[in-house]
C-alpha cells in the first residue's frame, strides 16, 4: 500500500514537472532582480562633493601655478622680419650660408638644467598629407624600400632617376639652422657646450628608427640620393659622432616626431655640461645662427627658447589657472546649490 | 519574404560602408586606413547573419499544420476540434444532422449555435466510401468577409439545394457536443471568411524607429554641412597659407584650391562619418532582443495552470510598450473566462451565498447526499442545503423552477452521468445549480420534463413554452405536475418580472430588490424568478386561443405576445439568482492600474450590449460615479449622426450597437464618433465585426496619433491585433489565431500590467537612455575632429590614433552602454506598480524626442570643445619633465582620446541609475581594456611585427608617465561632467519629475518595496441591475417542443440516490454541467474529494418514507 502510494506520488511529481516544463528559471538575472547600487544625485552627495572637488582643485591649482611661475623661459624671435634685426639680411632666400647673431642678456642666473629649443610658428607639420609623406619601412632600415620608396613619399620619392633616402616631405623639410651659444666672460666669448645626446625619445632612437645592418653605413645608401633640401646625405649628418648618423640622428628624430599644432618648439640641445649644469649664469650671451631655413614665404616665424623644467614639465600657466577657476566655480556652485536646496527642496509629499 | 526593417537598414548600412570603403582607397581622399571601416562592417555582417539564422530557425518551427487542406476536400471533425477551413456541413453524428458549434473565436458570442446539414447529404452518414463517392457541385459567392451571410447552391443528383449560413461551418468555430461531423471544404487558407477578416499584415515599426529615421536624415544633412564648412575652410586655407607652404609640401595636382577643397570634403566625410549612427541599428536590435528575452523569462508572467510563459514573438517593438496610450481589448476570453457560475441567490427574502466561518475561510458545501450532483459545482452557503433538506417549500419551488423553466437538453450517456446542452452559459449554470440542490433535470420529451426531485423521479407535463426574446426579456413554461397541479414558471429580467407581480408580493419585492442591488453591485448577472398556479379552466381557454393564434397567418407574433402578456401576470415572486460571468484573475485591478497610468481602455466586442455593459461594470471599467452613461444605438445612419451631435457629458460610455449602422458611422461621421469617444472615460463597442475592430483601431491611430495596443484571444481579434501598434494574444487556449498574429502573447489579461508598466517602461527608459548616450558619445567623438580642422589646415587629419577610431565604438564603449541598456531600471517592479504615473513620460515621448536629441547634440558640442581646447591649452607650449617633446601629434592624440574616453565613461556613470556587478565590471573593464589595448598597440613587439600599422610605438610610455598629462585628463573629465551634474541637481530641486519624486521616495523607504496593495473586493451599491444574457436570437423553444432532438433512446431510469455507485472519475473532463462553460474548462472547480457526511445519513433515513 505504502509502496503503491509512493509510486503514485512519484508519478504525479513527474507529471507536474513535465507540465511545468515551460516555467522560466527563477534567477536574479532572468527576473531582473540583480542586486544593484542605485546612486542618486542627492544634496547629501552633490553639495559636499562639489566642496571637496572645489577645494582639491584650488589646492592643485595653487601648486601648479606656483610651480609654473618658478619655471624660467626666455624666447627670442630670430626670423629677421624686422629690418633692424641682425638676421634681416639672411631672410632673403637668395642668401646662401648666411650667419647672423642674436645678442641677449640674462639678468639673474638661469637655473639648470637649461634646455635649448628652436620654435616654428604657422608651420603645419600636422597637415595630413605632410604627415603621411614618409616611408616607415625605409626608416626602419628595410633596404628594399631604399631602392623603391613608398608612393606616400611622392613627390620626394625619387629625384627622377634615383630614389631619395630618407624620402618624403617630412624628412626633406628637416630643420637645418644651427646654433652656437657664446657667453661673454671677461670680454671674450666663451663657447657654451651644447649636449645633443638623448634629446629624442628613447623608443624612437632604439626601436622605431633603425639603420640598415650595413657597415659602413654609407654603402647602404649606394644608389640613392639625399633629400633635395639637405646639404649632406643622411649618413653624414653628424661628422663628429658616427653613431648619430643615418636615421638615428637625434636632430632627425626630433624633427620626425611631428608637432600636433602649427606653433611648436622642438628640443635642440641641453645645456648640462661642466659649469653650466647648474644653469646659465647672469651675463651677456650671443647666439651665432647659421640661417638656412626659409619660413618667411609662408609667414612663418623662427625663434629660440631657453627654458628649465619642473615636475610638471615646461612652463604652462594655463593648467594652474584653470584648476583655480574651476575649483572656485565648484565652491561657488555648491553655495548656490545649498541655497536652492534650502529654499526649493522639492516637496516630499505626494 | 517580408522585408524587415533590419534588413532594409542593413542594405543602407552596407551601401554606406561600401561607399566609405571606395572613398578610402582613393589616396588623395583617404584620411583613414581601410581597417577602420572594415572591422565594423565585419562585425555588423556577423551580427546580421546570426540574427537571420535564428529567425530562420524560429520561422521553420512555426509552420502551420493545416496547410494541406484544399477546396473540395472532405474532412472529418471530432468533438472540440477547431474548424480550420470554411466547410459545407455534410453529415453529423447527432440526430437530424445537427451540429453544435461555439463561435466565441469568431464573433465573441458565448452561446452555442446550431448548424444543420441538408438531409440529402446527411444520409451519407459516417460511410467513408459513400462520402468519397459524393459527387455534387457547389456554386457560391466569392470569398468575402461577411460572417453572418452565405449564399450558394448545391447541385447533387440533378437536384439543386440552397445553401445558407446554417449549413456552413466557418473557420474559427469549435465543434461542441457533437461526436463527429463531415464537411466539404468551400474556402481554405486566405479565402476563408475569418482570414478575410484578418486585415493586412503590415510590418510594424516603433515611433522611436520613425524618429530615428528622421534624425538619421537630419544627421546626414548635418554631416554634409560640416564637411562643406570644412571644405570651404580648406579652400581659404589653401589660398592664404597652403599655397605659400609649397616649399615643404608641394602640390602634386596643381595649385587648385577648389580641387583641394573638393577632396577635403570627401576626406571629411570619411572622418566625420561616425556622426551617422549606422552601428546604432545593430545595437538597438541587440538591446531589443535582450529586453524581449526578459519578457520570455519573466516568472511573474508565467501561468502555471496551463504551463504558458509569456512570449515576445516580435523582438523589435519593445520600447513602444512603454508608450501605449490606448488599449483595445476583446471581452470574451480576454477579460472574462467565458465561464458562468451560480454564485448567490435570494429565496423568499433570504439571501444565500457568501458565508465565511470564524476563520474567514469560505466553506464548500458538501453535495454528497445527491448522487447525481455535479462534483465540480461549488457553493459556499450551507444553509441553503439545509433549507432544501428541511423541505422549505419556497426553496423547493425555487429550484423546481430552475429545473423546469429552461430550454436545456440533457444527455445521459451512462447511468448518472448527465451532460447538459445549453444554449446560453447562464442557463447551463442555473440548471446545474438546481441539479446539485436536489432538483435534477434528467430528460425531456416534446411534452414532458423529467426531473429527479430530492431523489424522487417526477415527470411534469410540458404544456407550453413561452419563449425568450429580446423584447420580452423573460421566458415561462406552463407545466402540470404529476399531482395534476397546473403552474406557470417564469424567469427573466427583474424589472420585467416586477411589473407583472401580484400586489401581495410588495414586501418581498422590497427585500429582494435590496438583494438584487447587492448582487448587481458585485457585478453578478441577476435574474428574478416567479411562478403562479393556473386555473384549469382558464388555461384551457388560453390554450385554445393560443392554438388559433399559432395557426393564424397574419400578425401572428404580435398576437402571440399579447397572449403571453395576458397569462404572465399576477405572478408570485420566488426570489432571484445571481450568476457570475467569471472574469479572468485580476482584471479589475489591472484595469484600475492601467487607467491610473493614463492608458485608455476600450472594449471592442462582438457580444451583446447587455453582456458588455455588465462586464464593463464588473471589471471596473465602468464605475458607478460615471453617472452619465451615453449609449449610441441608433438604428439608422441618421439616428446615429443625431445622437453623436447631441451634447453629451464627458463622462460615460458609448455603445455603437448595430453592426450595419456602425459601418455607416465609420464612413459617415467617424470624426464625430472619435471626438465623442475620446471625451468618454470608458468606451465599449458592442456587436462589432472583426474588421470593424480593426477600423476602430485605425481610426484612433490615424486621428489621435497615439500608440495603440490591442489584446485578444480569438480569431476575431486578429484584425485589430494586426492593426494596432502592438498586438497581444492570450495564449494557452485552444485557438492559436490571435497568438500567431500577435507581437506578444501571454496567458492572462492581468499580465498586461506587467508587460506595460514594468517591461514596457523599462524598455522605453533603457532605449531612450541608450539613444541619448549613444548620440552623445559619437557626436562628442566626432566634433573634436571638427575643431582640430581649424588647426591642421583643414587637411582631414584625425585627432585620434586610427586604432582608437576603429575600436572606440566596438570595444571601448560598447559594453558599458549595452550593460546600461540591458540592466538599467529607475525603480523596481513593485514600485512601478505602486506609482503607475511613472508610465506617463513614455506616453508623452519625454525621454527621447527631437528636443532631447538637440540637447544631446549641444551637450556633445560643449564636451568636444572642452575635450579639444583644454588639452590644446595644456600642452601646446609645454614639454616633458625631462625637457623632451610632449606636444607632438602622437602624444596629443593619446591625450585627447584618453580624455574623451574618461569623459564619456564618467558621463555614462551619471546616466546609469542601476549599478549591478555586471555594469561595474563592464565600465571598469572597458577602461582597463582601453589601457591594455593601447599599451599593446604601442608596444615594441607590435611595431616590429607590422611597422606601418602601429606607428604610435612608445607614445604611451612617453606621455602617460607625465603628471601634467594626468592633470589634464582629470581637468577635462571634471569639466565635462560638472555642468551636467549642476544642471540635473538644480532641475531635480526646482522642478522634479515624477521619476525623481519616486526615486527619492524609494530612497527614503530604503528600497524595501511597499506592502502589496490590499486586494479589496470591489463592492458597489448599485441601482443598476444586469440583464439576463440569453442568446440574442430567439430561444430554442420551438426546437424543444418540436421534438426533433429527441430521437436518441433514453436510458432506463433508476432512483437518483444510489449511495454506492458514484464515482467522480467517471466524469469526462469535457462534460459540461456544473457552472456551465461552453469551452469546457472546469469551473467552480472543486479540489478535494467529497466526504461522506451525516447529511447522507439523513437522506437515507428519509428515503423509505417516499
Amino acid at each position: 500500500m505504502g509502496k503503491e502510494g509512493g509510486c503514485g506520488q512519484n508519478k504525479t511529481m513527474v507529471k507536474q514537472e513535465q507540465e511545468l516544463a515551460n516555467r522560466p528559471d527563477n534567477t536574479a538575472f532572468t527576473q531582473q532582480r540583480l542586486p544593484a547600487w542605485q546612486p542618486m544625485l542627492s544634496a547629501g552627495i552633490v553639495i559636499p562633493g562639489f566642496v571637496i572637488i572645489g577645494l582639491a582643485f584650488i589646492g592643485i591649482g595653487v601648486a601648479l601655478f606656483i610651480t609654473s611661475k618658478n619655471i624660467q623661459v626666455m624666447e627670442m624671435d630670430y626670423t629677421g622680419f624686422e629690418p633692424d634685426s641682425d638676421c634681416f639680411k639672411c631672410s632673403n632666400p637668395e642668401e646662401k650660408n648666411c650667419v647672423c647673431q642674436l645678442d641677449f642678456n640674462i639678468s639673474s642666473r638661469f637655473e639648470g638644467p637649461v634646455f635649448f629649443y628652436y620654435g616654428l610658428s604657422n608651420y603645419f607639420q600636422n597637415y595630413r598629407r605632410y604627415g603621411v609623406s614618409k616611408d616607415d619601412a625605409q626608416l626602419s632600415g628595410d633596404l628594399d624600400n631604399f631602392k623603391s620608396p613608398s608612393d606616400t613619399c611622392s613627390p620626394y620619392d625619387t629625384d627622377g632617376i634615383k630614389p631619395i633616402v630618407p624620402c618624403g616631405s617630412i624628412a626633406n623639410s628637416m630643420f637645418n639652422d644651427t646654433f652656437l651659444l657664446y657667453r661673454e666672460v671677461n670680454g671674450t666669448n666663451e663657447l657654451v657646450p651644447l649636449d645633443g645626446k638623448g634629446i629624442a625619445w628613447w623608443t624612437d632612437y632604439n626601436v622605431k628608427y633603425r639603420n640598415p645592418n650595413v657597415t659602413p653605413l654609407k654603402e647602404a645608401f649606394e644608389g640613392t640620393v639625399k633629400p633635395l633640401f639637405w646639404p649632406r646625405p643622411a649618413y653624414e649628418l653628424d661628422t663628429s659622432d658616427p653613431n648619430n648618423n643615418g636615421f638615428i640622428n637625434q636632430d632627425f628624430l626630433v624633427w620626425m616626431r611631428r608637432a600636433a599644432l602649427p606653433d611648436f618648439r622642438k628640443l635642440y640641445r641641453r645645456i648640462a655640461q661642466g659649469d653650466y649644469a647648474r644653469g646659465l649664469p647672469a651675463g651677456n650671451y650671443s647666439l651665432k645662427i647659421a640661417y638656412n631655413y626659409p619660413v618667411l614665404s609662408f609667414q612663418g616665424r623662427k625663434k629660440v627658447v631657453f627654458s628649465n623644467v619642473s615636475w610638471m614639465g615646461g612652463r604652462n600657466d594655463f593648467l594652474g589657472i584653470a584648476y583655480l577657476v574651476i575649483g572656485s566655480m565648484c565652491v561657488f556652485m555648491s553655495i548656490v546649490m545649498l541655497i536652492v536646496y534650502a529654499k526649493f527642496k522639492f516637496p516630499e509629499e505626494d | 519574404m517580408p522585408l524587415n526593417l533590419f534588413e532594409q537598414f542593413q542594405r543602407i548600412a552596407n551601401a554606406y560602408f561600401l561607399f566609405l570603403l571606395v572613398l578610402q582607397v582613393i589616396p588623395q581622399i583617404s584620411s583613414l586606413s581601410w581597417f577602420t571601416t572594415v572591422v565594423p562592417l565585419v562585425l555588423v555582417l556577423t551580427v546580421t547573419a546570426a540574427k537571420d539564422a535564428t529567425d530562420d530557425i524560429v520561422s521553420k518551427l512555426r509552420g502551420e499544420k493545416w496547410m494541406n487542406v484544399q477546396v473540395g476536400d472532405i474532412i472529418k471533425l471530432e468533438n472540440n476540434q477547431f474548424v480550420t477551413a470554411d466547410l459545407m456541413l455534410l453529415s453529423s453524428s447527432e440526430p437530424l444532422n445537427l451540429v453544435y458549434i461555439e463561435t466565441a473565436e469568431l464573433d465573441g458570442e458565448t452561446n452555442l449555435k446550431v448548424r444543420q446539414a441538408l438531409t440529402v447529404t446527411g444520409d451519407l452518414g459516417e460511410d467513408v466510401e459513400k462520402l468519397a463517392d459524393f459527387n455534387g457541385e457547389v456554386r457560391c459567392e466569392p470569398p468575402n468577409n461577411r460572417l453572418d451571410r452565405f449564399m450558394g447552391t448545391l447541385t447533387y443528383a440533378g437536384q439543386k439545394y440552397p445553401l445558407d449560413n446554417e449549413k456552413v461551418l466557418l473557420r474559427g468555430c469549435t465543434l461542441r457536443n457533437t461526436q463527429w461531423c463531415f464537411g466539404l471544404v468551400l474556402f481554405g487558407g486566405p479565402e476563408t471568411k475569418l482570414m478575410q477578416n484578418c486585415g493586412k499584415t503590415t510590418f510594424k515599426r516603433t515611433s522611436i524607429d520613425r524618429l530615428m529615421n528622421v534624425l538619421v536624415l537630419c544627421i546626414f544633412g548635418f554631416l554634409a554641412f560640416m564637411c562643406t564648412v570644412l571644405a570651404i575652410g580648406n579652400c581659404f586655407w589653401e589660398l592664404n597659407e597652403g599655397s605659400n607652404f609649397t616649399a615643404f609640401l608641394p602640390r602634386q595636382d596643381g595649385n587648385e584650391a577648389t580641387f583641394s577643397a573638393f577632396l577635403a570634403f570627401w576626406s571629411y566625410v570619411i572622418i566625420l562619418n561616425t556622426v551617422v549612427p549606422i552601428s546604432l541599428y545593430v545595437s538597438v536590435e541587440i538591446i531589443r532582443l535582450g529586453n524581449s528575452f526578459y519578457i520570455d523569462w519573466d516568472g511573474k508572467m508565467y501561468h502555471a495552470a496551463n504551463d504558458t510563459p509569456a512570449e515576445a514573438r516580435t523582438t523589435t517593438l519593445n520600447e513602444e510598450l512603454g508608450q501605449i496610450q490606448y488599449v483595445f481589448s476583446d471581452k470574451t476570453g480576454t477579460l472574462t473566462q467565458n465561464i458562468m457560475t451560480f454564485n448567490k441567490c435570494s429565496v423568499n427574502g433570504k439571501s444565500y451565498g457568501d458565508v465565511f466561518d470564524s476563520t474567514g475561510q469560505r466553506l464548500e458545501v458538501d453535495f454528497s447526499f445527491n448522487s447525481l450532483a455535479d462534483p465540480r459545482f461549488v457553493f459556499h452557503d450551507h444553509s441553503l442545503v439545509e433549507a432544501v433538506k428541511l423541505e422549505n417549500p419556497e426553496v423547493h419551488a425555487f429550484f423546481r423552477l430552475l429545473a423546469l423553466c429552461h430550454t436545456v437538453m440533457a444527455e445521459e450517456k451512462r447511468e448518472g452521468e448527465l451532460f447538459y446542452l445549453a444554449q446560453s452559459p447562464d442557463e447551463g449554470a442555473l440548471v446545474t445549480a438546481a441539479r446539485n440542490f436536489g432538483f435534477v433535470f434528467r430528460s425531456r420529451t416534446p411534452d414532458s420534463v423529467s426531473i429527479v426531485e430530492m431523489g424522487r423521479q417526477r415527470s411534469y407535463e410540458l404544456l407550453a413554452i413561452l419563449d425568450f426574446n429580446n423584447v420580452r426579456k423573460r421566458m415561462s413554461v406552463i407545466v402540470r405536475s404529476p399531482e395534476g397541479k397546473l403552474s406557470l414558471y417564469c424567469k427573466g429580467a427583474d424589472t420585467i418580472i416586477y411589473e407583472r407581480l401580484h400586489r401581495s408580493c410588495s414586501k418581498l419585492m422590497d427585500v429582494t430588490t435590496e438583494h438584487l442591488n447587492e448582487f448587481a453591485g458585485e457585478g453578478l448577472r441577476t435574474l428574478a424568478l416567479a411562478y403562479k398556479d393556473l386555473d384549469e379552466e382558464y388555461f384551457n381557454g388560453w390554450k385554445r386561443r393560443h392554438h388559433e393564434v399559432s395557426t393564424s397567418l397574419d400578425g401572428r407574433e404580435g398576437k402571440l405576445d399579447e397572449l403571453y402578456e395576458e397569462i404572465e401576470k399576477d405572478l408570485l415572486l420566488l426570489g432571484a439568482t445571481a450568476v457570475e460571468d467569471k472574469l479572468q484573475d485580476g482584471v479589475p485591478q489591472t484595469i484600475e492600474l492601467l487607467s491610473k497610468a493614463h492608458i485608455k481602455i476600450w472594449v471592442l466586442t462582438g457580444d451583446k450590449q447587455e453582456t458588455a455593459e455588465n462586464i464593463g461594470y464588473s471589471c471596473n471599467l465602468l464605475r458607478e460615479e460615471m453617472n452619465e452613461v451615453f449609449v449610441v444605438s441608433g438604428n439608422s445612419p441618421e439616428d446615429v449622426r443625431q445622437e453623436l451631435r447631441s451634447e453629451v457629458s464627458p463622462i460615460g460610455k458609448c455603445f455603437p450597437s448595430h453592426p450595419i449602422h456602425f459601418f455607416v458611422l465609420i464612413r459617415g461621421s467617424e470624426l464625430a464618433f472619435l471626438r465623442l469617444a475620446c471625451l468618454c472615460k470608458a468606451v465599449i463597442c458592442c456587436r462589432v465585426t472583426p474588421l470593424q475592430k480593426a477600423q476602430v483601431v485605425e481610426l484612433v491611430k490615424k486621428h489621435k496619433q497615439a500608440v495603440t495596443l490591442a489584446i485578444g484571444d480569438g480569431a476575431n481579434d486578429v484584425s485589430m491585433i494586426k492593426a494596432a501598434h502592438i498586438g497581444v494574444g492570450i495564449s494557452g487556449q485552444e485557438g492559436m489565431q490571435a497568438v500567431l498574429s500577435s507581437d506578444y502573447s501571454f496567458a492572462q489579461f492581468r499580465f498586461l500590467q506587467r508587460l506595460l508598466l514594468v517591461h514596457g517602461r523599462w524598455s522605453y527608459l533603457r532605449m531612450c537612455k541608450f539613444l541619448r548616450y549613444f548620440f552623445y558619445k559619437n557626436f562628442t567623438f566626432t566634433f573634436v575632429h571638427f575643431w582640430y580642422a581649424f588647426f591642421c589646415g583643414f587637411s582631414a587629419q584625425t585627432v585620434y590614433d586610427e586604432w582608437f577610431i576603429t575600436l572606440y565604438n566596438l570595444v571601448y564603449t560598447a559594453l558599458p552602454v549595452l550593460g546600461m541598456s540591458l540592466f538599467d531600471q529607475d525603480v523596481n517592479d513593485a514600485w512601478s506598480f505602486q506609482h503607475p504615473q511613472l508610465y506617463v513620460p513614455g506616453q508623452l515621448n519625454l525621454y527621447f524626442s527631437k528636443k532631447a536629441f538637440f540637447k544631446c547634440a549641444l551637450h556633445s558640442c560643449y564636451s568636444s570643445l572642452v575635450l579639444f581646447f583644454i588639452p590644446y591649452a595644456a600642452v601646446h607650449d609645454t614639454v616633458r619633465d625631462d625637457g623632451k617633446d610632449v606636444a607632438d601629434y602622437q602624444s596629443f592624440a593619446l591625450l585627447t582620446q584618453t580624455c574623451l574616453l574618461f569623459a564619456v565613461t564618467i558621463q555614462l556613470g551619471f546616466e546609469m541609475s542601476y549599478w549591478t556587478a555586471v555594469n561595474t565590471f563592464f565600465v571598469l573593464g572597458s577602461l582597463a581594456m582601453y589601457f591594455a589595448v593601447t599599451f599593446t598597440m604601442y608596444s615594441d613587439g607590435m611595431f616590429l611585427t607590422l611597422p606601418s600599422a602601429f606607428p604610435f610605438i612608445g607614445t604611451g610610455r612617453n606621455s602617460l608617465n607625465q603628471p601634467n598629462i594626468w592633470l589634464t585628463i582629470l581637468l577635462t573629465s571634471i569639466l565635462c561632467v560638472l555642468p551636467v551634474v549642476t544642471y540635473r541637481f538644480l532641475f531635480i530641486q526646482l522642478c522634479p519629475t515624477i521619476n525623481d519624486k519616486v526615486m527619492f521616495k524609494v530612497r527614503q523607504a530604503k528600497a524595501t518595496p511597499p506592502p502589496p496593495p490590499r486586494r479589496t473586493r470591489i463592492r458597489r451599491t448599485s441601482s443598476r441591475r444586469s440583464g439576463y444574457a440569453f442568446s440574442h436570437a430567439q430561444g430554442y423553444g420551438d426546437l424543444v417542443t418540436s421534438g426533433r432532438f429527441l430521437r436518441r433512446p433514453a436510458l432506463p431510469r433508476s432512483s437518483g440516490f444510489s449511495h454506492a455507485g458514484r464515482t467522480t472519475t467517471s466524469f469526462s473532463p469535457m462534460g459540461r454541467s456544473a457552472g456551465y462553460s461552453p469551452t469546457g474548462r472546469p469551473q467552480n472547480a472543486k479540489v478535494s474529494d467529497v466526504e461522506v457526511t451525516s447529511l447522507q445519513m439523513y437522506k437515507t433515513i428519509r428515503d423509505p418514507a417516499l
